[in-house]
């Protein structure tokens, strides 16, 4: 069984939504043009990442963040002697480099630049390899998708995608679903969006209410969607067309069967099926 | 003699008449092809621009099983095709992530059609590309009581457990609705 494909067809933003909801182990490896991005998950949490450039050494990440500095490395580099960067890092620890919250700051940090920069790319083909897990050396910590998946989408800027998702605000409202907001960062303009969901309201009059534009107001929908905060019904007086009176005979002498009758030919065409 | 029909939709290539033909009694008479390559012949010609399978259940009753045309030019003919429906099956390709988001438009509109029972079937499951079925549910974002099922058009078994499971959601609706 294969997760493939391209982020022009299945987004950073749906790819990470399907890697928490369905609590994934694996790395997912995405590659454009020769450069790849690769995301350590576990049970749907992102656990560790790098890119081909960089490998995910702890000493890379540090300097990258600018908790370190390359002369500093080079010197560690050489004392430690050790590829492990659990050694690695308490070697820098105990030789008064950095302090522990240097290491989880600078490791977070360094691992929500690669997957934020994600979110940017509109091409690229991926594939997620079930089960695969950093190598022991590497050091890991588990960040929860919900809030990265949110921040991730108001770093889109790209409009085409939200108009394709979200095409006509005034026939959509919303609904919030039962996941536990404690815990998700939500910005003001998200808890502005959020109180004035109701089932009359469409996703239109949500965004007039607050005075946001349609843009502002797709990607602050977009995000929660995503993060599955909220999902689309239609709005309360838009219910799906009634079906019409059946024109057909065959659609006639249905109208008018029993109950009882209508059953019994279903089980009709299952006995039948069934022996096909 | 009273006939029965189900529709069996999906987006272009995701192997709707392989469907219909493993389980259909006649030759699925397949109109489709001819039209595209003769896009000039308008109206009459497109009204039957759609699959068309049969299994007969027993003298007085008639199962048709209805392909509807992948391509979205066609998609005026989907309501017609809809009406009276028993219930609809959503093929998806599995392997095929580019159309998934076509699959969710085309379930969207036969939902709005009708409030008749529908399951989906990720198609094409003997790949080894294919996408689970898992996967897919959560990719169409459909709610947990929809039944995605695996499915491989071209192996009898499976479609003939599509069709089960269809026919199984149609007889618990109509149980539900005469408990009310
Ligand atoms: N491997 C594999 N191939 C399949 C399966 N089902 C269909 N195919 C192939 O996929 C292609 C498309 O199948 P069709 O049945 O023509 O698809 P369709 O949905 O009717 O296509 P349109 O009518 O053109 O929209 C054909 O080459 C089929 O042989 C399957 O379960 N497994
Ligand atoms: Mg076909």
């Amino acid at each position: 069984m294969a997760l493939k494909g391209n982020l022009k067809d299945f987004s950073t933003t749906q790819l990470l939504n399907l890697v928490n909801l369905a609590r994934k182990t694996g790395k997912l490896d995405v590659n454009q043009d020769g450069s790849s991005a690769y995301l350590y998950f576990k049970e749907g949490r992102l656990v560790h990442a790098t890119n081909s450039s960089d490998g995910g050494h702890l000493m890379t990440m540090l300097v990258k963040m600018g908790k370190l500095s390359r002369e500093q490395a080079g010197v560690a580099n050489k004392k430690s002697a050790s590829s492990s960067d659990k050694v690695v890092g308490k070697y820098l620890m105990d030789s008064k480099l950095v302090t522990r919250e240097d290491i989880v700051q600078g490791v977070k940090d360094y691992m929500l630049e690669i997957v934020y920069d994600l979110f940017t790319w509109e091409l690229g083909d991926f594939f997620f390899e079930q089960n695969s897990l950093p190598s022991g050396n590497r050091i890991t910590m588990p960040l929860n998708l919900d809030n990265v998946i949110l921040e991730g989408n108001r770093r889109v800027q790209e409009s085409g995608r939200l108009q394709d998702e979200l095409p006509d605000l005034g026939k959509i409202a919303l609904k919030i679903t039962d996941k536990p907001l404690r815990g998700v960062k939500l910005t003001q303009d998200d808890w502005r969006v959020i109180s004035h969901i109701h089932p009359r309201n469409s996703v239109k009059q949500i965004a007039q209410n607050n005075k946001m534009d349609e843009f502002q107001v797709r990607k602050i929908v977009y995000g929660m969607l995503q993060a599955g905060l909220v999902e689309i019904i239609h709005p309360e007086g838009l219910e799906p067309k009634k079906q019409r009176r059946p024109v057909t005979r065959a659609g006639r002498r249905a109208a008018s069967q029993t109950p009882a009758e209508k059953r019994s030919v279903v089980t009709k065409l299952i006995d039948r099926i069934k022996r096909i | 003699m009273q006939t029965v029909k189900m529709v069996v939709t999906g987006p272009f290539s995701a192997g709707k008449t392989e469907f219909i033909q493993s389980v259909s009694e006649i030759d699925v008479v397949k109109t489709e092809r001819k039209i595209s390559s003769d896009a000039e012949r308008v109206k009459n010609e497109t009204t039957v621009a759609m699959d068309f399978g049969r299994i007969t259940v027993d003298d007085d009753l008639v199962l048709y099983l209805f392909g509807t045309p992948g391509q979205r030019r066609f998609d005026f003919m989907w309501e017609i095709l809809s009406e009276g429906m028993l219930g609809f099956i959503v093929l998806v390709d599995s392997v095929r992530p580019e159309t998934f988001r076509e699959a969710k438009h085309i379930l969207e509109i036969f939902k709005s059609y009708a409030t008749t029972p529908y399951v989906i079937a990720a198609n094409k499951q003997d790949l080894p590309d294919a996408w689970s079925p898992e996967d897919i549910k959560i990719a169409l974002k459909v709610g947990k009581g929809t039944k995605v099922l695996s499915c491989v058009a071209r192996d009898k078994e499976t479609v003939k457990t599509v069709l089960l499971e269809l026919l199984y959601s149609i007889l618990e609706k109509m149980q539900a609705e005469e408990d009310m």
